[in-house]
């Protein structure tokens, strides 16, 4: 009870300046977010750095909730490697491992083949109608780094936004009614 | 400056940097594991061989796989996926990796392992250059760990042929 209403006093109290200054510091915590996130973007050289697994087609190795760390350089695509892929018509992006790499001899192009680990049979029914190979511009990039369950917390708030809804409403409570 | 939101805060603040750190360093021991790991190949059978109706040479193999990767192990390793390629050149292509068997290897007793298999995957070319042709079977791994950086690494084996004609 005496929190609540010490809250309520404090924004009772609440000058303008005062106001001011909550307001630059809640915009320092965005702007700094988005500054790491962009920074990412630069070192990785990856649209998206960072990628929860949504799905279980690489179990046991990923699983849902999963985070993988991606890096996207000029080094050519080899098998084996872990590359996250959009193929046209698809939103999601997809996590899976190449099976097999065919690279051209005069233009260095490659033809790609993708299987997930836990899959039975290749990616060729995932792709676009038609398409056999994936090609470079389709691939994001190769994870290189794996942290577990962090993900979770992406995937709960993308399917019930309620909670969402309450964590950042709270979060930005505690900013504005915080003192010092 | 004491409230119950502030220590909440600082706890959980503490409870993560530590985690953090952990997996960083779990991460980080892995670097002082230096693998040794041994495999021998033998192509037993080529069980048939021949031209598919788009015209790309496809062959089937019978092959012994022998390998010892324990040593991959390490107590941040959560499993190990290992795969055999066959890798040659064609004048069309500079290089040509066709993935032919894969396992994952969960746990260190398993890690030392003999298995006789035809290839688990279609062993294709794009085209038909397959015909006498020199290929490399290549067994790579690809350590996933509990936490932290992935790594791989391959043994190259040379020397293999395939037949000059179709059968």
């Amino acid at each position: 009870m005496g929190y609540i209403g010490e809250t309520i006093d404090s924004i009772k109290s609440i000058q303008i300046r005062q106001l001011i200054t909550q307001g630059v510091s809640l915009g320092m915590i965005v702007t700094s977010a988005l500054i790491i996130w962009k920074a990412l973007m630069c070192f990785t050289g990856s649209e998206s750095p960072v990628v929860v697994v949504l799905s279980g087609s690489m179990e046991p190795g990923f699983k849902r909730g999963d985070i993988l760390f991606l890096h996207m350089s000029n080094d050519p695509i080899r098998a084996g490697e872990i590359v996250v892929f959009n193929v046209d018509g698809r939103e999601i992006p997809i996590v899976h491992r190449v099976i097999k790499v065919h690279e051209r001899q005069e233009t260095g192009e490659v033809d790609v083949l993708t299987k997930g680990d836990n899959n039975f049979g290749d990616d060729r029914l995932l792709y676009a109608q038609g398409q056999l190979w994936l090609q470079r511009h389709h691939i994001m990039g190769r994870a290189v780094g794996f942290l577990p369950y962090v993900g979770w917390v992406t995937i709960i708030m993308t399917e019930k936004p309620i909670i969402k809804y309450v964590l950042i409403g709270a979060l930005g409570l505690l900013v504005i009614t915080s003192k010092d | 400056m004491h409230s119950f939101g502030y220590r909440a805060n600082a706890l959980v603040t503490f409870g993560v940097t530590i985690l953090a750190v952990m997996c960083a360093m779990a991460s980080l021991s892995d670097n002082l594991n230096f693998p040794s790991p041994t495999a021998h190949i033998q192509v037993m059978n080529v069980n048939w061989f021949q031209k598919q109706p788009n015209g790309n040479d496809e062959v089937s193999l019978t092959m012994n796989i022998t390998a010892d990767l324990q040593s991959m192990f390490t107590w941040n390793t959560k499993q190990v996926f290992v795969f055999l390629a066959a890798e040659y050149e064609t004048p069309q292509n500079s290089l040509n990796q066709v993935s032919l068997w894969d396992a994952i290897i969960p746990s260190k007793e398993r890690a030392k392992f003999w298995i006789h298999t035809t290839n688990k995957y279609r062993f294709a070319d794009q085209g038909s250059n397959l015909r006498g042709k020199e290929f490399n079977l290549t067994l790579h791994w690809h350590v996933m760990p509990k936490t932290g950086k992935m790594s791989a690494d391959k043994i190259v084996m040379t020397g293999y042929q395939l037949p000059e004609n179709y059968r």
